[in-house]
């Protein structure tokens, strides 16, 4: 027996491919060769792989070892194919027969004293090798809860490379973990620390969050300093419906792919909340790299994308923003070939009114109306007609600090938009919608019709208030979630009128 | 004429010693052709002086400019024209030359300045616009700096009101400065005209606009002050008006109000208080036309929710939580009645959910 095959996997974005690695131990000048269009990473495999097999107490013989990662066309990179490399290699020296590996997908970085330690991106690998029928994977120790979120598959979890050669030879056993076993153990953690009724009064900037998130509407804030803009932006995700088990087991995917998962309890059961600084870059924001990985917008899938200080960031890194915003999903194109990530979340944005932050207190602005303009001319129109809501998030009055009512819990405001979403849910069966959102101008005129005092307001409003025909459609989509919210079958006036009030001023009369 | 302009333009020359120039020989041709030793001799001109002259002959290319002049419309009054504003000649340093684009103000019309804070409040600029439709309607002349804020909306109010308005510029007289304001400005030359002392195509320098003040309250009988805050510009303005003995007037506001904390400095000095046009008008002895009371009509029209909304708004923009806390209503009920306001024209939002009310 000289030549042995063990199956492993590499993440190519969030794509899994399948690799064979191939070793071959022969006689010939003493030697350790690799090949399979292998990074760097995966070229230093052999040093750490012959160290940790004479550290595991097994001597490597004096041969031509020969080592190929197949197929040849795809870039292997990372750390993950050092214990399916050195499995292969002993299963060659004839230390445990090659067969015991069938059916099972192997991945693992070794330590030089034979160890094995975790590696990211367990859950999508786990998740392909099921697809493809495998009934094993063989895991580093620390990787098993995260591997045993996928239903049906029996998950070895080696801690030391003795310990996997053992258990091949069948001198010892592995309690092997069934998947699907870790779903429930786990409860939701995170909604305890922070709640709505933190927050005194705003009630506007409330009202204004609960119809963004009912009808998955992109927010925008806009106050002074200290109004409370991010602390409001925080406790979106908290109203948000919980996810379903599809749902958190896709954004844990990706949370995985970054290595970003609890080791402890790896499925993520909360919606995300991604703040993200203004000096963001624009691969950092969207994803990127030479092999791209996911950015912001993907690990913000599912909840919530939050922008402090909108103004602040650079012009060109807000306009890739909007292409994942119309489509849900960033592709990156590469000389590799292409990737898709998911980017479908809520996007929250904050910004001062004026470079001071003041205005319109004449009191306390210095700004001029130049200053002013110039300041709202950092963000771009279109970017701007991406946002369905506007608010304004004013100064916390002392009145309202001191008074200590008891506000609204998160949980009161969810159960209404659960409600609004499930209308939604089944207006739109059988569609590709899912929220008021989405709807297209098409959809619009089928399920946004206006009775005639209803039409008769919008004209008015469109002469008087100078809407165009973008801010129309973002009113009626408005609209449409406010009646929902509502239990209401139509759209009446009363939705309409605050869903114009919620429309983004015109940049022109801003300031005057 | 060409040799007048030519004497206008000589930089490092001041005004009065151009007039004594002119008075001594009569015609600029003659101070243009004049040999050295004559002007050396002259008692007010200095060595510097003559060096300027001099230096200006060669290098003013006087042909070129003037032409420039007629291209560009702008007409030329020198303080010895028969076209030079009366008013002027009386103030302490009357500029040598006028630029003007349009026309001047009317000798024996009554001409009153509406000058303020370029940073004002919607209050401030409502009630100069107010101001200035008003005393347009009543034949008046008004007169101002065409700069942002109160002049602007003053000299916007007139032309609203069909009347004559002049902007006195810090630049030069082809030069629209602030550029947001080119509409006003060719509005202006239509019905009235834009005036500077600065020759055309000089830039809009700091140290220009205080000059210009004094021919604002130079060709205005009355100065009305809509917004100024305690050391500002148009307490400047105000100042020098004193001081060339027109009328100040100052419009009270908020004692709150940072903006017109000048105002009152200017009511407590004694200056005339606004109170209404109508007010003022009467003060100037000029019979009130036939003016509606819409103030109490605009309350009829509305329902009671929307009442409670309106009677809350003021001048000064409030925001959702404040009227939130006055009214004691739900948002979406206050929402629905800004909405409704807004849309029939009675309020209007002047940042995001800040509203004030219109007129």
């Amino acid at each position: 027996m000289s030549f042995s095959t063990v199956l492993s996997a590499v993440i190519q974005g969030l794509r899994v491919e399948l690799i064979h690695v191939e070793a071959d131990v022969s006689n010939g000048l003493p030697m350790f060769h690799m090949v399979g269009y292998l990074s760097s990473e995966v070229k230093e495999a052999s040093e750490r792989v012959r160290t940790a097999i004479r550290n595991s107490g097994i001597p490597m013989p004096a041969k031509k070892t020969v080592v190929n990662l197949a197929p040849a066309t795809v870039r292997k990179k990372g750390a993950s194919f050092d214990l399916p490399i050195a499995l292969a290699v002993l299963s060659s020296m004839g230390i445990f027969p090659g067969e015991q590996l069938r059916d099972t997908l192997v991945v693992g970085e070794l330590s030089l004293d034979g160890s094995v330690k975790e590696v990211a991106g367990v859950l999508p690998v786990v998740m392909r090798a099921r697809e493809e029928g495998f009934k094993r994977c063989m895991l580093p120790i620390r990787n098993v809860r995260e591997g045993a979120l996928v239903k049906g598959m029996e998950i070895l979890g080696v801690g030391h490379l003795t310990d996997a050669c053992r258990y091949l030879n069948g001198e010892q056993t592995i309690a092997a973990v069934t998947g699907g076993t870790g779903r429930k153990t786990q409860e939701d953690r995170s909604k305890d620390e922070i709640d709505y009724s933190d927050i005194q009064g705003q009630e506007a900037v409330k009202r204004a969050a609960e119809v963004a998130v009912a009808g998955g509407h992109n927010l925008l804030m806009v106050g002074p300093p200290g109004s409370g803009k991010s602390m409001m932006a925080k406790r979106v995700s908290t109203i948000l419906p919980p996810p379903t088990l599809e749902e958190s087991i896709e954004i844990t995917k990706i949370y995985s792919v970054l290595g970003m998962v609890d080791r402890e309890h790896p499925l993520i059961k909360g919606r995300p909340f991604r703040s993200v600084h203004h000096t963001v870059t624009k691969a950092a924001l969207i994803g990127g790299g030479a092999f791209p990985v996911p950015g912001e917008i993907s690990l913000a899938h599912g909840g919530v994308l939050f922008l402090d200080e909108l103004t602040e960031f650079q012009k060109p890194v807000l306009e890739v923003l909007r292409q994942p915003l119309e489509e849900r999903l960033i592709r990156i194109t590469r000389s590799q070939g292409n990737f898709v990530f998911p980017a479908d979340f809520i996007l929250i944005c904050a910004m001062n009114p004026c470079p001071c932050g003041n205005y319109p207190d004449y009191n306390r602005c210095t700004c001029t109306q130049t200053q002013i303009q110039q300041y709202l001319g950092k963000v771009s129109q279109p970017f701007l007609d991406r946002l369905d809501i506007c608010v304004e998030a004013p100064r916390i009055q002392y009145e309202s600090l001191a008074m200590g009512n008891k506000q609204e819990s998160s949980a009161a405001i969810r159960d209404r938009v659960c409600a609004a979403r499930q209308v939604q849910r089944l207006r739109y069966e059988g569609r590709r919608i899912l929220t008021n959102s989405m709807l297209g101008v098409n959809e619009l005129k089928e399920f946004c019709r206006l009775g005639r005092g209803e039409e008769l307001l919008m004209r008015k409003a469109f002469v008087s208030l100078g809407l165009t025909a973008r801010t129309y459609h973002k009113v009626l989509k408005v609209a449409r979630t406010i009646a929902d919210l509502d239990g209401s079958e139509g759209i009446r006036e009363p939705h309409l009128k605050e869903a114009i009030g919620y429309r983004t001023m015109d940049k022109k009369y801003w300031g005057r | 004429m060409m040799y007048e302009y030519w004497l206008a333009l000589i930089p490092n020359l001041s005004d009065c010693k151009k007039r004594l120039l002119r008075e001594e020989y009569k015609e600029g041709r003659v101070v243009y052709y004049i040999e050295e030793m004559r002007l050396r001799f002259l008692p007010f001109l200095q060595a510097k002086d003559v060096e300027a002259v001099l230096q200006a002959r060669k290098e003013i290319e006087t042909e070129k400019e003037w032409e420039y002049l007629a291209k560009q419309n702008i007409r030329f009054v020198p303080y010895f024209s028969e076209e030079y504003p009366k008013k002027l000649m009386q103030i302490a340093d009357p500029p040598y030359a006028l630029y003007v684009k349009g026309s001047l103000p009317q000798e024996n019309t009554l001409s009153a300045a509406i000058v303020g804070a370029r940073r004002c409040t919607p209050y401030g600029e409502e009630m100069a616009l107010d101001y200035g439709r008003c005393l347009a309607e009543h034949g008046i002349q008004v007169i101002s700096g065409m700069a942002r804020g109160i002049d602007g909306a003053g000299q916007r109010g007139a032309l609203n009101g069909g009347g004559r308005t002049f902007g006195v510029l810090g630049c030069g007289v082809d030069i629209c400065y602030p550029r947001d304001h080119i509409g006003l400005y060719m509005d202006i030359q239509q019905s009235g005209g834009v005036i500077s002392e600065q020759q055309p195509k000089r830039p809009p320098l700091p140290m220009y606009f205080p000059m210009r003040n004094r021919i604002i309250s130079g060709l205005s009988d009355l100065v009305l002050v809509m917004e100024a805050r305690e050391r500002s510009g148009s307490l400047i303005t105000a100042d020098q008006a004193l001081e060339q003995g027109k009328d100040v007037y100052a419009l009270p506001g908020p004692v709150t109000s940072q903006l017109s904390q000048g105002c009152h400095f200017l009511i407590r000095q004694g200056a005339g208080i606004l109170i209404t046009p109508e007010d003022l008008l009467a003060e100037l002895g000029i019979a009130k036309r036939e003016l509606g009371q819409k103030t109490d009509k605009i309350e009829k029209t509305l329902e009671n929710h929307e009442n409670v909304v309106y009677s809350c708004l003021g001048f000064f923009p409030k925001g959702l939580s404040q009227l939130i806390a006055e009214t004691g209503q739900d948002v979406s009920v206050i929402m629905q009645s800004l909405i409704t306001l807004e849309i029939k024209g009675r309020i209007r939002e002047v940042s995001k959910n800040h509203y004030i009310r219109v007129r």
